[in-house]
């Protein structure tokens, strides 16, 4: 473990090496920072990678981002385009996009950094969605990880908005309308929405102001935020130590798997390039935003097929999904509620998923650390809730693609809007019913397997005329991952000091029983010494 | 033809300068105004119109007419309950029309298909003499028109991202519109049914006479598609020039799902 830290005697010997870690030792005392950092232990498991995926995409989008502030200019000074893209010679636009086109086409390198920067941005938002999702249903967010997975949800939604800053930058046609939404979007909040919109564009939308404040959102603010907040989540992730599945000889005061110094240093180091290596794969062979199609943004024109980026493509789906006539004058003003219910009901769900390991644990009471994860189908009504949730943020995703399904598919966009409403409304009961019956199930398949054993196929006749089917034991180890979970009880109504049950207390015993009526009491030592009997 | 941008937040208020008779009354003048202004364009594209073509081609099309067509446009071209009147609709709508396949209609459906084509050039010619002999309207347009080294794609892409790009999308891959209808990818449509598209203005899309889009803006527009079309995108293959959906899905599919397999692959060669 001493790595780096032997300097005192190898100093004797002279190398370099050595040399220049007695150097920084003796000016920086670093040596203890790195061997405890160097012995910290990190469980190896591919669904831990995730989160590394979307640091290293990170860093990817910092480094190809810093190129194009080199050429980029944002700026929405008028300038006619005189590069080397025809199509669009001649033309009037921004100096923001024509130095973006300039970017993709005379400058050596500029059309792959974009192509690396946008994929990377993509696969940013896209890792963090999918690293959230392992935390949720594997319980990894229980005590003491809820502030870590709020800071991670704040870093989810950053990303969001970094990535809407940037789509917005070359002021292109297709992100120009998408500002135009947004704009809309403002305008449509009632008494604030038109101050807030004019002080936002610095007047009348679209203005010439915008491109660049999101520009200095997008390069500076932004990205120190988000940095400042993986910096956090990393320390939360040293100071909690790492998470583990259950197994053998794992606990919940120890983690089980590779030191940081020199394994999980070089495994990590070598995933970075191998997440790299597939951004610059797409994007040298892939087109992603091709702005030279979409043209410079001019407010008339608004092509068929206009959607965000993926990640804000839920939010365009609300605003597809509200049917016609939600929009009425009461009182002189205008009450948009086909802008106001998407954004209630986004804030809403926005506002529960970050929160949501307090509401969990304000309903089972469960103080106490965990640092051994759940498998989901031992949480059932966690994943039932998770599959609710994904089945709606699915169906606003899919409705932002509405008129692509429509086409591709040759079927009505009324009829494909219509299908998607039933999904987004009905669908997150059909799927909570659905996961948690399939997390019962499995838990019986469980249960039973941990007490009888797998069934053989083999079909023996006893001496006495019965056929059994032989059933092959479980080895110890296997069985450990099957019978050792916890099972919760509903919270008993308990009077408290003053001998009252308060209205509080019975919303919560309430919502406790409906958490955890349903359940299947894992395997205990009695039963599987029973079991031992039998066959 | 402007495409007008939508902003869901505008207030409108009923003030007493805004009184709904005067919303009526302005919408009147404007209905009697563009009706005229139509009549007057469509009498001028209808000048347009070249040389009538000879007698003997004009026979063979209306004996075409009878057996193919006109159990549904009628026997005088004059429209039945099936399809409409194509007296006036010019030689440019039948060329487009059956030289694209998509007359004689096969089913009724949200909106004619494209099929193979039933005809050869010379009856398709001869149908188109025969329809413009009835009354003057959209001519074939004449090879100067559809010469892109004469057009500047450019103007083109101007004039498509205003007047098209709504129903074809920026790149012409298409769109939908409502009740089932769409508007098809511009790929592949040769130059001549591209012109004819736009004189015509087939099924839902509008027509876009000579004072909308002059001659030599419909060249740019064409020469701008066939530009697109030949020289390949330059960042790579495009998805389909679909935009943000097909990229999405192409992150999650591909390049999510092969990091993810990545990921499987280090953790499992390390046990
Ligand atoms: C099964 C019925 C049917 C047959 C057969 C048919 N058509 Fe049509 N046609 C229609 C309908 C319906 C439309 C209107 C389509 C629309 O606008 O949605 C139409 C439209 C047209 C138009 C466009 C009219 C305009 O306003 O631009 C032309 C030209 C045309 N047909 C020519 C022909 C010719 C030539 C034939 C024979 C080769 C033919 N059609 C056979 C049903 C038919
Ligand atoms: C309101 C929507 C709309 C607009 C605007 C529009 N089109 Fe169309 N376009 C359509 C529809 C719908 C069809 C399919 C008609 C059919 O199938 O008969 C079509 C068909 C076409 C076709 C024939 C495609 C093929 O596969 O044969 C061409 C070419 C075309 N349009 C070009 C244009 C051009 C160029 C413009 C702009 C000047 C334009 N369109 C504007 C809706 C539109």
């Amino acid at each position: 473990m001493s790595t780096t830290t032997a300097a005192p005697r190898a100093a004797k010997k002279g190398g370099f090496t050595a040399a220049a870690a007695n150097y920084l030792e003796d000016r920086t005392s670093m040596s203890a920072a790195v061997r405890e950092f160097g012995r910290k232990i990190f469980p190896d498991h591919w669904s831990f990678l995730l989160g590394e995926v979307a640091l290293y995409s990170f860093i990817v989008i910092l480094l190809s981002g810093t190129f194009l502030t080199f050429f980029f200019q944002a700026s929405q000074a008028s300038v006619i385009y005189d590069g080397s893209f025809v199509p669009l010679k001649g033309v009037e636009m921004s100096s923001a996009m024509s130095s973006t086109l300039n970017i993709s086409f005379d400058i050596r390198g500029g059309l792959l950094m974009r192509q690396v920067h946008h994929w990377a941005a993509l696969l940013f938002v896209a890792s963090i969605g999918l690293h959230m999702l392992r935390i949720y249903f594997t319980g990894a967010f229980r005590k003491p990880r809820e502030l870590n997975w709020v800071i991670g949800f704040v870093l989810f939604i950053l990303a969001m908005a970094e990535g809407f800053t940037g789509y917005s930058l070359p002021d292109d046609l297709l992100s120009g309308n998408g500002l135009r939404i947004i704009d809309g979007l403002i305008k449509g909040i009632p008494l604030v929405g038109t101050w807030i919109s004019f002080l936002l564009f610095g007047g009348e939308f679209p203005g010439t102001a915008i491109v660049g404040r999101l520009y200095t959102l997008h390069i500076l603010l932004l990205p120190a935020l988000v940095l400042a907040m993986i910096a956090l989540h990393l320390l939360f992730v040293v100071v909690h130590k790492h998470t583990q599945y259950a197994g053998p000889g794992r606990t919940q005061e120890n983690v089980i798997g590779y030191p940081v110094l020199p394994v999980y240093a070089a495994k990590a180091g070598g995933f970075f390039f191998i997440v790299f290596g597939v951004v610059v794969l797409m994007a040298s062979f892939f087109t992603i935003n091709p702005i030279w199609n979409y043209g410079p943004y001019d407010p008339s024109p608004v092509s068929a097929g206009t959607q965000p980026d993926w990640y804000i493509g839920f939010a365009d789906g609300a605003l597809r999904l509200i049917p016609p006539g939600w929009e009425f004058v009461w009182l002189n003003h205008t009450w948009s509620f086909n802008i106001l219910t998407p954004l209630i009901v986004i804030g809403v769900f926005i506002v529960l998923v970050m929160f949501y390991p307090f509401i969990e644990s304000w309903i089972t009471g469960d103080r106490r650390e965990h640092h051994i994860l759940d498998r989901p189908r031992n949480a059932p009504t966690r994943t039932a809730i998770g599959a609710a949730g994904v089945t709606f943020y699915a169906g606003l995703w899919a409705a932002a693609s509405s008129d692509l399904i429509a086409t591709h598919f040759m079927l009505t966009i009324e009829g494909v809007i219509h299908a998607i409403q039933a999904i987004v409304v009905l669908g997150p009961f059909v799927a909570f019913f659905i996961a948690k019956r399939v997390c019962l199930a499995l838990q019986k398949k469980d249960r039973s397997i941990a007490l009888h054993g797998y069934e053989s196929g083999r079909i023996v006749r006893l001496p006495g005329g019965e056929y059994i089917e032989v059933h092959e034991r479980l080895d110890e180890y296997e069985r450990w991952r099957l019978v050792s979970f916890e099972s919760y009880q509903p919270l008993m109504l308990r009077p408290n000091s003053r001998g009252k049950i308060t209205v509080g207390q019975r919303v919560r015993a309430g919502i406790s029983r409906w958490f955890f009526e349903d359940r299947i009491a894992p395997v205990t030592m009695r039963e599987l010494e029973e079991g031992h009997g039998h066959h | 033809m402007r495409a007008k941008t939508h902003t869901p937040g505008r207030t409108v208020r009923k003030t007493g300068r805004r009184h709904p008779l005067a919303t009526i009354a302005l919408i009147a003048i404007g209905l009697g105004l563009t009706g005229g202004a139509y009549a007057a364009f469509n009498t001028s594209t209808a000048s347009a119109e070249p040389a009538a073509a000879s007698q003997q081609s004009v026979d063979q099309g209306k004996k075409i007419f009878m057996s193919n067509c006109a159990t549904c446009h009628g026997l005088s071209a004059s429209g039945t309950a099936n399809g409409p009147s194509l007296i006036g609709v010019g030689a440019a709508a039948v060329d487009f029309q059956v030289g694209t396949g998509r007359m004689p209609m096969a089913m009724n459906g949200p909106q004619a298909q494209q099929k193979p084509v039933q005809f050869t050039g010379s009856d398709i010619s001869a149908l188109a003499d025969y329809v413009a002999s009835l009354a003057p309207g959209p001519g074939i347009p004449n090879a100067s028109l559809l010469d892109t080294t004469q057009g500047n794609a450019a103007n083109g892409g101007e004039l498509f991202r205003t007047n098209c790009a709504m129903c074809h999308n920026v790149a012409g891959a298409g769109g939908a519109l409502t009740e089932g209808k769409f508007a098809p990818a511009l790929s592949g449509v040769s130059a001549q049914h591209i012109y004819e598209a736009m004189v015509t203005g087939p099924q839902n899309m509008p027509v876009f006479n000579d004072s909308n889009i002059s001659p030599s803006g419909k060249r740019d527009i064409i020469t701008y598609l066939k530009y697109i079309e030949k020289n390949p995108s330059p960042g790579g293959f495009a998805l389909g020039d679909l935009g943000p959906v097909a990229e999405g899905l192409f992150l999650w599919i591909f390049g999510l799902g092969s990091i993810v397999a990545l990921t499987v692959w280090i953790t499992a060669k390390s046990n």
